[in-house]
């Protein structure tokens, strides 16, 4: 958005960035914390003081990232305290942290806007999603809460909110629904700076100040009190909460004379002889506004009631907005609490009428219903049934809409084809590829039509939870009506598909209107097109008589120097074909737009476009197709045959883009799910694999270490297996001593799970001896290979996998016979967190607990439908769960407590029952030697025998014991997550679970960077990395964790990086396992967030090593007892330039393209930390070994 | 003693000139470099191939992950404006030597488009250069591509620049030419001021242990000034632009040589990345001593009187040489 908005001027802009504008432009002090979806309002900020953007009284505002929301929030109230004007913006448990804050804020009667991008809670699982969870868990704190209900609203809201906050002196919660508003771009007209000029009272401003903090003016705030004074203390503020409404009234009508705009505490639109009313705030009001609207043209007396201060609740407006003949009320919250009598918005109205007697002609009967929950869609379908069952005698209360609920029967049924779309609104649906530019060109579209025609415009995104081969929706709406409706279009009269592989997965045409227009991207001439689609999509182009136009783009961006980005092809396609623009406007507009884009980045950029614009245009036809469908091509089943029930019925319906059909018996009732899913989801998202040349590998398992996604793998066994191996399936003779005779080897590549990233063929250290430039692994085309090296897979998952206590686990090669226990993640290609997790699982799988921070791997661990976490044949393997993001550490200790606890009441039943258990038995139990592979193998052969022993007794402590027998084997704790959670986060609990002595493994893989919420800093980002809330470039060098760690003395610490050295790598997960007591692992962990191609990641684990950015180092405290120096420097001093590693990664090199001098500073200043710092390891090392021995 | 040289129509105060390299992106190297007697300065090149690349990778990898998942709409934070994406960097060091030394500042581009060559050629002038250097660095690898169609492209660059700029225009070229004087008579009629000879490659090594190709720069030899040497004396008189010898110069004693051979200037580079800019000082001594020893007047004195005109048998600078080496041997 620009900086200076003309008086009425049009904009497109999503409602963050029309929340984030006027925030910036009000308050001195912004302090945030990245949480989805509210995170790009605090970007924003970020980017806008970075750009020297100054609010209204010429200031840019100091923007600060805090460690947490709890952070956040505190700086927030000290700020305020002392006299700034300050908010900040956060959504779902960032909210939840900040509530002890929000209670003082308001106690003290401090004026302030916290912004909310509403947010689901975390309950049976984490959804990032929208609905009111969150901002109804904060209704008691004692902020006013006022709801918007679209963009627009979001930016004129902000801009009440704030006015009002300064003369009521109440704290204000500002919110709008994650996703549908936070995320929706829509036209809308900005508020200049003037109108904020004029609705901020600088004399307001004033007196905050003079009520703050400071030493000129002494006072204490914040004190104890006693049962004497303070029920009555509390009491003191009535006064402020019962002016309030009137206050944000005023700064309503202000409004409404400086921009037209009319907004009241509560809005009623619809019938004014209405019968039947719907109560609720939020996106969802526009669809029922829009629904409304169409049931009063066909007669219907009903309305709806826009809640928009929904506290303090303002029962005199609630009742004068209403409709004096209304005579049923159904109340929508979304949100949910058990237990209630009704969710909170129903349980005020109620309480609004019971206390209003006498105002209507007969009290109206109310009924309350919850939608929406996580973005659950909430369609004119849904409202007219909500309508509807009012028109029931006794219709039902405690309803839900949206859903089946076939357990408990909440849920009203509804009919899903009743449509309100004006028949003149453009509605297009664009299915892209998360890398191909879909949404970007859509995006680019908006701007192009809302900003340059009088059409109303709108686009809503749908991404998917991978990382990896992920599918964008984008819903586009234009048209000369003003768009209300807040919901995903399902009848499309254009669609287009950008990736061809998509008509096979999903039902893309099922929204198509008859006569619709498809748009598709295939690789095909125009002239075989129509025997290349699948036969579902040939009887529906044929039933629908759509218009068909194909175009090769991703030829033509090849052609164009433009690789693998068709978003300027597809978008002028779009435009070609849609007429909403002239075209020879919308060609002239989109140059325009290309010229904004790229024109900063060179003019070579520009050309490149502009050239692919000219050629889509030539390269785009229009298909005829015969009156029938004739192809041959059926649609491949979601899930195989072979799948578990559960996976077919339940997950196989998520995976098929169905979810929302499923009831609500079919899902468990308290989030757990089945591990072992991930396998049967076969996205065959690569064009490319790896194939295996035997007579090249030198047998050293690289491949399969680095592997992220567990797709290649190694297997030793006995010759004779062989006998039913699949004609293509390779063998060799294995390499090596101490293997019986006919032992085979092979290398086995999952062909459908591959995501194609290359690593294990940028590893492989194997050449060719006739051809240098081939390896012992060369990619190939996917297609051809699909069928035979899927059969070569099914045979080497059936070969036995090898005995684990005959293998040198603490080699590469021995460590990756171990079968990985995490599997096919929807990480991103290339990943370098997961070859981690995986040899974690390889090693101790079958006995670990898992307790995972939030962040990337939770979400490619543990987002719905699959999950990578599987078992071995027996059915052991790794136990997961995820609770918070700050708590992580004192989860995972939790599970500790458990286990140990456990372990002890086994042992003790074990002694007390030696009689039934067997005095042998019973003694090899208690006195087993579970230090390796062997003898934990040997303890579980005795916990069976325990178990077959007391199977038939059936005396209390018997059963007590088998209960808890399986504690006997020994259980290995993981506590895993990145470096937002272990550096920022979740470092209070992380020091102190180390701190507690317990044998815990802290597993931190190090992106330096928050990954999964965008590239945001973190404390483990390093001196001189540009990242958002350092645009500029990190000032500061990366906290040492690891010292910081080693510095107790107790605790095993080691610094890895597996492409650096992996069989240190390897040992020092080891070593830190069989540790007895906590141990913290730091993993450099390449990410996408550092900007190059990941199949270089390893190379890059070698340059930080190198470099000295990431000495790799293990400090062992059981080795002084040996007479050892417990630290152990494992990599050399810097012997490379600095410059040689970082320049690589986009996220140092851009600062040399922004600011070339600051650039250089910071270089020197990164390598003279890392000379600092590495004089003072150096000094560790000789300081710890044993009688002054250097 | 007058050590001065005419240069590509500037006049020198003696004929060591620093040659393209990394020496010049620090402008206190560049004082220390004057200070100790050079006469010019060459810049580093500027490759426009490198900046679109570049331009390329930022673009890339900046929006490469952009919308595509819910929780993160991008990885880095998107810059207002970009300062150093199209050269500015470069320019800017012009400037800033421009201003810090007296002596010429010679600026040195490698193009690929005729857009490009004549973009930064008009950047550099407008930045202060007193001269640009065309670093045509082009390994013709098609087979479609004749002997011919490349050196017409040399031409073709040469005539771009030259016609966007008033700056005198020095090409450094390769020795792979067919008929290289041919070539040079070539360059001279289509308006070069100078002939810079020769450009030394990036020659690739083979790393024997992991049987990668290894591309690396090794530091020149003296033995390296007989190429330049050979053909400096063959062109001397008969072409009109200045001759500079670049590869090899170590010593005053290849500096003198080349001088007779007829250079105008000599370049140098490994020398003084070996040994540091004061290495200038004992070169520049030991060619005034030399100078002296001999009874030598002037620079201009020695210009050219070992060239392939001036010497007695000049059939030994050329064919004849190779069949007297071998005869040597026999």
């Amino acid at each position: 958005m620009k900086d200076k908005i003309a008086p009425g001027q049009v904009i497109t802009v999503d409602g963050n960035e029309a929340a984030a504008y006027v925030a910036h432009k009000v308050n001195e002090v912004i302090a945030i914390y990245p949480i989805t979806p509210a995170s790009p309002m605090g970007e924003w900020s970020d980017a806008w003081a970075a750009a020297n953007r100054k609010n209204i009284w010429g200031t840019v505002p100091s923007v600060i990232e805090m460690q947490s929301e709890a952070g956040a929030a505190g700086a927030v109230h000290g700020a305020l305290q002392s006299g700034a004007l300050t908010t900040t913006f956060t959504a779902s448990q960032g909210l939840l942290l900040m509530l002890p804050n929000m209670f003082k804020i308001a106690g003290e009667l401090t004026p302030a806007v916290i912004h909310i991008a509403a947010r689901s809670l975390a309950a049976q699982a984490l959804s990032i999603f929208g609905d009111h969870s969150d901002v109804m868990a904060a209704r008691t704190t004692g902020f006013a809460m006022l709801s918007s209900n679209s963009v627009q609203e979001a930016m004129d809201f902000a801009a009440i909110a704030h006015a009002a906050t300064l003369k009521a002196r109440i704290p204000f919660l500002h919110f709008f629904d994650g996703f549908r508003t936070s995320h929706e771009i829509r036209k809308i007209r900005a508020l200049p700076e003037s109108v904020l000029r004029e609705m901020i009272d600088d004399q307001l401003v004033i007196e905050h100040r003079q009520r703050a903090l400071t030493p000129d003016n002494p006072f204490i705030r914040g004190t104890a009190q006693n049962p004497d004074v303070y029920f009555q203390a509390r009491e003191t503020v009535n006064q402020f909460y019962n002016a309030c409404p009137e206050v944000v009234q005023e700064s309503m009508d202000q409004l409404a004379r400086l921009t037209g705009r009319q907004y009241h505490l509560f809005d009623y639109y619809g019938a004014a002889n209405a019968d039947r009313v719907i109560v609720l705030m939020g996106s969802g009001a526009e669809t029922v506004q829009e629904t409304v609207a169409a049931l009063q043209q066909s007669g219907e007396k009903v309305g709806l009631l826009k809640v928009r201060l929904y506290r303090p609740f303002a029962i005199d407006h609630f009742i004068k907005a209403l409709p004096k003949t209304v005579q049923k009320i159904a109340v929508m919250d979304r949100t949910k609490e058990p237990g209630s009598v009704g969710e909170p918005l129903y349980s005020d109205v109620v309480s609004a009428l019971q206390e209003s007697p006498g105002r209507f002609k007969q009290a109206p009967r109310v009924v309350g219903g919850r939608y929406g929950l996580s973005s659950k869609e909430f369609t004119p379908g849904m409202i007219k049934a909500i309508f509807d069952e009012l028109n029931k005698e006794q219709p039902k209360n405690h309803f839900t809409i949206g859903i089946n609920d076939d357990v408990t029967h909440t849920s009203l049924s509804y009919d899903a084809d009743f449509s309100t779309e004006s028949p003149d609104t453009f509605r297009g649906l664009f299915y892209g590829l998360g890398a191909d530019g879909t949404v970007s060109a859509n995006k680019n579209a908006i701007k192009i039509i809302g900003e340059n025609t009088d059409f109303y415009a709108q686009g809503y995104f749908v991404y998917d939870s991978k990382k990896s081969g992920s599918v964008t929706t984008s819903h586009l709406r234009f048209g000369k009506s003003p768009i209300h409706s807040s919901y995903l279009i399902n009848k499309a009269n254009f669609v287009a598909c950008h990736q061809f592989i998509f008509l096979e997965k999903y039902d893309m045409l099922a929204a198509a209107e008859p006569g619709a227009t498809f748009l598709l991207n295939a690789p095909y001439p125009p002239e075989d097109i129509w025997e290349k689609l699948p036969r579902k999509v040939q009887e529906q182009i044929v039933e629908k008589q759509l218009k068909l136009y194909v175009i090769d783009a991703y030829k033509l961006a090849r052609e164009s120097n433009m690789g693998r980005r068709i978003n300027t092809i597809m978008q002028t396609c779009f435009f070609a074909i849609s007429g909403i623009l002239p075209r020879e406007d919308a060609i002239g507009e989109i140059k325009n737009a290309i010229r904004k884009t790229y024109g900063k980045k060179g003019e070579a950029l520009v050309q490149q476009n502009f050239a692919a614009v000219d050629h889509a245009i030539a390269n785009l036809h229009e298909v005829d197709y015969p009156k029938e469908a004739n192809s041959s091509i059926e649609l491949p089943p979601v899930v195989s045959e072979e799948a578990p029930d559960f996976v077919k019925s339940v997950l196989g319906k998520m995976l098929a883009g169905k979810g929302d059909e499923l009831p609500v018996s079919a899902l468990p009732v308290d989030g757990t799910y089945p591990c072992a899913t991930s396998q049967w989801e076969k996205r065959n998202i690569s064009q490319e694999i790896p194939v295996w040349d035997e007579d090249v590998c030198i047998q050293c398992g690289k491949c399969a270490l680095v592997c992220p996604h567990g797709v290649i793998r190694i297997k030793a066994y006995e010759e004779k297996m062989l006998a039913d191996a699949p004609a293509t399936f390779k063998s060799v003779n294995v390499r090596g001593k101490g293997w019986p005779e006919d032992t085979r080897y092979t290398v086995q590549v999952a062909p459908e799970d591959c995501t194609g990233c290359t690593l294990c063929v940028e590893v492989c250290p194997a050449r060719n001896k006739e051809q240098t430039g081939l390896k012992a692994l060369n990619m190939a085309d996917q297609p051809p290979l699909r069928e035979p090296e899927r059969e070569n897979w099914d045979f080497f998952l059936k070969l036995p996998e090898y005995d684990r206590t005959q293998l040198k686990v603490n080699s590469v090669k021995g460590s990756q016979f171990l079968q990985p226990l995490f599997e096919f993640s929807g990480a991103c290609a290339g990943c370098g967190e997961t070859p981690y997790l995986k040899l974690v699982t390889q090693l101790f799988g079958d006995r670990m607990l898992v307790a995972n921070a939030t962040g990337c791997s939770s979400i490619y661990g543990g987002n719905l439908p699959t999950t990578p976490w599987t078992c071995n044949s027996a059915g052991q393997g790794p136990a997961w769960s995820n609770s918070l993001f700050e708590d992580n550490a004192e989860f995972g200790l939790g599970f500790r407590l458990t286990v140990d606890k456990h372990a002890e009441q086994a042992t003790e039943y074990v002694q007390r029952l030696k009689g039934a258990v067997g005095e042998k038995l019973a003694g090899a139990i208690l006195a087993a030697d579970q230090s390796d592979e062997a003898g934990i193998l040997e303890q579980r052969e005795r916990v069976e025998q325990l178990k077959s022993k007391l199977a038939g007794n059936n005396t209390p402590e018997a059963k007590m014991l088998l209960s808890l027998a399986d504690y006997l084997v020994k259980k290995s704790v993981w506590i895993i997550g990145g470096d937002g959670w272990a550096y920022d986060i979740g470092y209070g609990g992380l020091d102190h679970v180390i701190a507690s002595g317990k044998n815990v493994n802290i597993l931190v893989m190090d992106t330096e960077v928050y990954s999964n919420t965008g590239g945001q800093m973190s404390k483990a980002t390093p001196l001189g990395a540009a990242a958002k809330f350092a645009a500029g470039g990190k000032p500061t060098a990366k906290k040492d964790l690891a010292l910081m760690a080693l510095n107790y003395g107790n605790v095993y610490v080691g610094r890895v990086a597996m492409g650096a050295n992996d069989t240190h790598t390897v040992k020092t997960f080891l070593e830190a396992e069989s540790y007895d007591g906590p141990s913290l692992i730091i993993a450099y962990s390449h990410c996408i967030a550092h900007g190059y191609n990941l199949a270089q990641g390893l190379n890059q684990q070698k340059l930080a090593v190198d470099s000295g950015h990431w000495p790799l180092f293990r400090f062992n405290p059981d080795l002084p007892e040996a007479g050892k120096s417990p630290f152990v420097l494992d990599s050399r001093g810097p012997k490379i330039p600095l410059a040689d590693y970082i320049y690589n990664e986009t996220r140092y090199k851009m600062l040399t393209k922004i600011n070339p001098r600051r650039a250089k500073e910071l270089l020197k200043m990164a390598e003279e930390n890392i000379e600092t710092r590495w004089k003072v390891y150096e000094k560790l090392s000789s300081l710890y070994q044993p009688n002054g021995k250097e | 003693m007058d050590l001065s040289t005419k240069y590509m129509g500037l006049t020198l105060k003696n004929p060591l000139v620093p040659s393209a390299s990394p020496l010049s992106k620090d402008v206190d190297v560049v004082k220390r470099l004057e200070d100790a007697g050079a006469s010019a300065i060459v810049m580093y090149s500027l490759f426009e191939e490198q900046i679109a690349h570049e331009a390329n990778e930022i673009d890339h990898y900046l929006t490469t992950y952009n919308e595509s998942y819910a929780e993160a709409m991008s990885y880095f934070p998107e810059p207002e404006s970009f300062h150093n994406l199209h050269a500015e960097e470069y320019l800017e060091q012009i400037a800033a030597l421009k201003k810090a030394v007296d002596i010429p500042v010679i600026a040195s581009l490698n193009g690929v488009s005729p857009g490009g060559w004549m973009k930064f050629a008009r950047e550099m002038e407008l930045a202060g250069a007193d001269g640009l250097e065309l670093n045509i660095y082009y390994i013709p690898t098609d087979p479609q591509l004749s002997g011919t169609e490349v050196e017409q492209m040399y031409i073709d660059d040469l005539t771009t620049v030259k016609s966007s700029i008033k700056l005198p225009v020095a090409i450094k070229l390769s020795p792979y030419f067919s008929a290289f004087a041919n070539m040079a008579t070539r360059l001279d009629q289509a308006g070069a001021d100078a002939l810079v000879l020769f450009n030394r490659f990036y020659q690739p090594d083979v790393d024997l242990e992991n049987l990668d190709v290894l591309p690396n720069l090794m530091l020149s030899t003296s033995y390296e000034i007989r190429l330049p040497l050979r053909w400096i004396s063959i062109l001397y008189g008969m072409v009109r632009p200045s001759l500079a010898a670049t590869s090899g110069v170590h010593t005053a004693e290849d500096v003198i040589k080349l001088v007779m051979a007829g250079a105008d200037v000599t370049m140098l580079a490994s020398s003084l990345i070996k040994k540091g800019p004061e290495e200038l000082i004992n070169i520049l001594e030991s060619l005034q001593n030399w100078m002296e020893t001999n009874e030598y007047e002037s620079i201009d004195q020695m210009k050219g009187s070992m060239s392939y005109q001036a010497v007695a048998e000049p059939s030994a600078l050329v064919r004849a040489n190779y069949i007297k080496t071998l005869q040597c041997i026999r």
